[in-house]
């Protein structure tokens, strides 16, 4: 709402100084072509990457070698291999499976360790709270190795290695996410939860009934920047993994490719079909992701 | 059962809710942690049954081959300050300059920041294989467009004197959307009081960006510079997957902390001193994150 | 007082929630085992050889008891014809033990399948018997995986006797540790299209190393602007180049690469450097090719691109799989100063410290090691992936020897040098950075030479100081 109202008045203010004088609407012109033009030769640089994936991966092995830089025959049997001759949709799966399960967990446990500090008051809260800030300070390199030694010998049971839940388990919970969920359920009115506790709703129904549907854009940008983090992910699963029918998408097509060395059309071919799921989701929801972003300054 | 104050309620659930997050923390992020300063202090195998107590030898290993020009780990650290250096500020500067240039336009802003932001979204390792690609020494696409114009084929990758700039462009590239969205939410809270005063003082464009916008955008510049600096630190993504065999050469000219850890850790099986060098690297991002601070908020 | 009960009270509900979900879920997959129908009979297909025809003959096997099968574990890494030869063994095996089974992994990437394996013995999920570089058993009996061969597998004199010589490199600390189903030596390989395009007679690869050097001259082509269109010889350090440094063109030269008890670098002389400084020039002086082109020199003899390449045996499967038209021939390794030398090198089979954790299944990953090593499992893995036997005497096949892709392989395994390796990987990397140190950054080829001889120094001794 305030963002909208802004950009309104920004107009406004724009509308007024191009009413200054006749030389300075000439100039505020021309520097707007300008900046479309440097804006364009940016978006090229930001798209040919991608449009010269996408156009190795229909050519055929000869034609790579040559310098065309569009197929002259395209031809979608690249793909018709690494779908039918590979493990890349096993990946797809293992990468879904991954991202899904961390992510229900990510904005399940974000969100309602973001209500207990907003909402409750209770002895050795700022204690939590600093132990829970602390870990924000450790890169994540420095638990790989700890991560891993637990994971071959976990205390409780059989390894984890190559498994989901070894994949998943570092990220079940984060620390950033539960601070953003916390800002949010700041906003929460008090008022509204007590209403609720005099109805004769139980604690966890305030957070579930009340809470959650008040914070739900918020949620919504979180799970995204979860997914998409957890879609990504690669360090991590590179190390959890030895089997080659565990492996998530990116660990999957890093194998791929190194494995296929010169064949620089499997190889697109299979940088395309992992990325192309994500720029579908980005098309469609790039407003909210842009939004969401912007709001939280999350990196994915 | 006991019957419990409203507060005393109000206690116990937040407890309740807090215990499966507490121990996520403690077991997965604490612990580790302090596992991984443990690990440090021994000669670390996990394939031996034992593992031998050598106190800071880690340490002095590592502070040896800090000295020694030819090690791997001295070219690990430069390579990574490199990274930083060079990376860092030229990501800040080309996503400040669009960002500038997306305020200036108003029809196609949306599309246009959709464009910038697309590489954001892709996964690391397929942009990597696809820059690859781009950069091979003689069929990729700056190779081919070079020898358009006649102009010598470049090795890029292959080269110790362009690898890493090669890589780092690549870096650039992908995090620029994410720096303009930030950015471009900065300017947006720039209150425009600011430019109308500056105009009535007859200000120029660019004195009203070095004395308007830069200042007002303090905040969001030393946030984004600790974030890419962090980053930055971290690198290990491209460089595996952009180097032959993941090797971070040529002569270890791309190679990166967290590579070395990496191979270190999980090739050789070194992990008493790979993760000295996790430790290294957390004390470098905890100095260099309080230096920024400092730093960036006492310019204005 | 009432407050500190509760915090206690509610830990302990949920210790208890956590508790009871535990065993649940252990008694539901007894449930599943204990249903499982034991199996008696068993159909076997297995490939018989009659009278030069493969025949399949299928028998239906009485099979022990569940409780008495064995199950094995045989790890390799991934690559299509050793996969096939190993699943074939394994059929036979099966066929002649039904009371083991062997689970055969071959899903592990070639690039981290030392990784890989390694990393799954702290977990003890690993293989019993795994496949590894003979030039990483240094660092696996190290790490403690493997343990020494049993004496009921092979005796030294028995290893000593049979096999080929290069498998005595494998002895360490006065044990052995691993034993190959195969080995394979390095020879030169031509593209006759190429010689013949560039005038050269098809049938008339180099000999002696002049003759490299000016046919390689004779063999590049370029375009105007100075790239290379076709590679005469491209040098490739990260493949093969570095064994023929050491093994082959330093002896050649009438250096040794290492001291009779392998613990000092002896490269570094005026002879190594002169070898060095020849290996070199194609690249630098004499603009041949580069490994950097074409992806790598492999892939630049697979696709045509280059006319002379000097690789290993196992080189054979990959060009009939993926360049099966190339028109190529294979001879030795050419020669100066009438030396003759090639590398040899294996991958053997180990038995791991997880197979020795329990009797039964050591016992049968010794049955299944010495099967996978006989003559005649050799003999199957010639065909199969176009490795040299280990065995001697089916090495000395005359069929073999007068075969004209892999007699020139097998002419080698006599006067063939396998390198003692401690860190097989950073050993080569020593030598890449050496070679990479002149041509990028032009530095002197004997300067680059002594560093790199300094750096793997610092590892023999490293690796000698617990000895």
């Amino acid at each position: 709402m305030n963002a909208l109202i802004q950009e309104e008045e920004v107009a406004q203010v724009a509308v007024q100084s191009d009413q200054r004088s006749p030389s300075q609407k000439r100039q505020n012109q021309l520097i707007k072509i300008i900046s479309y033009i440097l804006l364009i030769l940016g978006g090229i640089t930001m798209v040919v990457p991608f449009v010269w994936m996408i156009s190795t991966s229909m050519k055929t092995a000869a034609e790579i070698y040559q310098s065309n830089f569009f197929p002259i025959m395209p031809t979608l049997e690249n793909y018709q291999h690494v779908i039918f001759n590979t493990a890349f949709p096993r990946w797809y799966l293992n990468s879904f499976i991954v991202a899904v399960i961390s992510t229900v967990s990510v904005v399940f446990f974000d969100t309602l360790i973001g209500f207990v500090f907003a909402k409750y008051d209770f002895p050795l809260k700022n204690i939590f709270f600093l132990l829970i800030l602390s870990t924000l300070m450790i890169p994540t390199e420095m638990l790989l190795i700890p991560w891993f030694i637990m994971s071959v010998d976990p205390i409780i049971g059989p390894s984890w290695v190559d498994t989901y839940w070894g994949i998943a388990f570092p990220g079940v919970i984060t620390a950033a996410g539960a601070f953003l969920m916390r800002q949010f359920m700041n906003g929460v009115p008090d008022e509204l939860l007590d209403a609720g506790r005099i109805d004769g709703v139980s604690e966890f129904g305030l957070f579930w009934r009340i809470a959650v549907p008040l914070t739900f854009p918020a949620m919504a940008a979180l799970a995204i920047f979860n997914f998409l983090g957890n879609w990504n992910a690669y360090i991590w699963p590179l190390i959890v993994t030895s089997d080659r029918a565990m492996m998530t998408l990116p660990v999957g097509l890093s194998f791929f490719s190194s494995e296929n060395g010169a064949d620089w059309h499997l190889i697109m071919t299979g940088a395309t079909l992992s990325v192309l799921p994500l720029m579908i989701v980005f098309v469609l929801f790039q407003r909210q992701i842009i939004k969401g972003i912007a709001l939280t300054g999350v990196k994915g | 059962m006991i019957s419990l104050s409203i507060r005393q309620r109000q206690v116990m659930w937040a407890y309740i809710f807090l215990f499966v997050p507490m121990l996520f923390f403690i077991f997965i992020r604490i612990m580790p942690t302090l596992s991984a300063f443990n690990i440090s202090l021994h000669d670390w195998n996990p394939l031996a049954e034992e593992q031998t107590f050598v106190g800071l030898a880690n340490y002095q290993q590592l502070w040896e081959d800090l000295q020694d020009s030819n090690s791997v780990t001295r070219k690990a650290f430069v390579n990574t300050f490199q990274y930083v250096i060079v990376g860092m500020p030229l990501q800040l500067v080309i996503a400040l300059g669009i960002a500038l240039l997306l305020n200036e336009i108003k029809r196609f802003s949306t599309f246009f920041r959709a464009v910038y932001f697309l590489p954001f979204v892709t996964s690391t390792v397929a942009i990597s294989w696809v820059w690859r690609w781009l950069y091979q020494p003689q069929y990729g696409f700056f190779n081919v467009v070079l020898s358009f114009f006649g102009l010598s084929q470049q090795p890029f990758l292959k080269h110790p004197d362009q690898a890493l700039y090669s890589i780092t462009a690549v870096v650039v590239w992908q995090g620029l959307g994410f720096a303009i969205i930030i950015f471009l939410a900065g300017l947006k809270q720039i209150p425009q009081i600011y430019y109308e005063a500056a105009i009535i003082d007859g200000a120029t464009r660019l004195q009203k960006f070095r004395y308007v916008t830069i200042p007002l955008l303090n905040t969001t510049l030393v946030y984004l510079a600790v974030l890419q600096t962090i980053s930055f630190l971290r690198m290990f993504d491209y460089v595996i997957n952009m180097t032959t065999q993941g090797d971070g050469g040529p002569l270890g000219s791309t190679t990166t902390v967290t590579l070395r850890v990496y191979r270190e850790a999980f090739s050789s099986f070194d992990m008493g001193y790979a993760s000295a060098l996790t430790v290294a690297l957390f004390a470098i991002i905890l100095v260099i994150t309080i230096i920024q601070l400092r730093l960036f908020s006492t310019i204005d | 007082m009432k407050k500190a009960l509760f915090y206690i009270v509610s830990l302990f509900v949920f210790g208890l929630v956590l508790a009871a979900c535990q065993p649940q879920t252990v008694e539901v997959t007894r449930v599943v085992t204990e249903t499982e129908e034991v199996e008696v009979t068993r159909v076997v297909t297995e490939t018989v050889v009659e009278e030069g025809e493969e025949v399949e003959v299928t028998r239906v096997v009485e099979v022990p008891a569940e409780s008495e099968v064995i199950t094995i574990e045989y790890w390799q890494y991934f690559f299509d014809a050793r996969v096939d030869a190993m699943n074939r063994l394994i059929q036979q095996f099966e066929a002649e033990n039904p009371d083991v089974r062997v689970i055969h992994n071959s899903d592990i990437p070639y690039a981290d399948f030392r990784d890989k394996i390694a990393a799954s013995a702290p977990a003890n999920v690993g293989p019993d018997v795994a496949t590894l570089f003979y030039g990483w058993i240094p660092a696996w009996v190290d790490a403690g995986y493997l343990i020494p061969l049993p004496e009921e597998v092979y005796t030294r004199e028995e290893i000593a006797e049979q096999f080929s010589p290069m498998v005595l490199q494998s002895e360490l600390d006065g044990e052995f540790w691993a034993v190959p189903t195969a080995v394979r030596t390095l020879a030169l390989f031509w593209n006759k299209d190429l010689f013949e395009a560039a005038g050269l007679d098809p049938e008339q690869p180099p000999t002696n190393l002049d003759e490299l050097v000016e046919m390689a001259q004779l063999l590049t082509e370029y375009d105007d602007a100075g790239n290379i269109l076709i590679q005469g010889f491209p040098v490739a350090p990260p493949g093969q180049a570095h064994h023929w440094f050491r093994e082959v063109l330093v002896r050649q030269y009438g250096g040794v690469p290492y001291s009779e008890d392998n613990r000092t670098v002896l490269y570094n002389s005026p002879e190594g450097c002169e070898a060095f400084t020849y290996m070199v020039q194609f690249e630098t002086e004499l603009n041949t090719g580069s490994n950097d082109l074409f992806e790598d020199a492999t892939q630049a003899f697979l696709q045509g691109k280059s006319a002379i390449h000097i690789d290993g045996s196992f080189r054979i499967g990959s060009i009939a799989t993926n360049a099966p038209d190339l028109n190529y021939g294979v001879i030795e390794l050419p020669v100066t100063n009438d030396i003759q030398s090639t590398f040899g090198s294996y991958w053997t089979h180990g038995i791991t410290r997880k197979a020795a954790e329990d009797p039964a299944r050591l016992d049968a990953s010794i049955r299944f090691l010495k099967f996978i090593t006989t003559a005649e499992s050799g003999a199957i893995w010639v065909d199969k992936v176009g490795e040299l036997p280990a065995q001697l005497t089916a090495a000395a096949d005359e069929d073999l020897l007068a075969d004209p892709i892999l007699g020139p392989f097998a002419a080698g395994l006599p006067y063939a040098n396998a390198t003692f390796f401690v860190d097989e990987s950073e050993q080569r990397q020593v030598i890449i950075d050496a070679y990479d140190a002149v041509r990028l950054t032009d530095a002197d080829p004997c300067e680059a030479l002594n560093e790199a001889a300094e750096r793997e120094q610092a590892l023999l001794d490293e690796f000698w100081a617990d000895r």
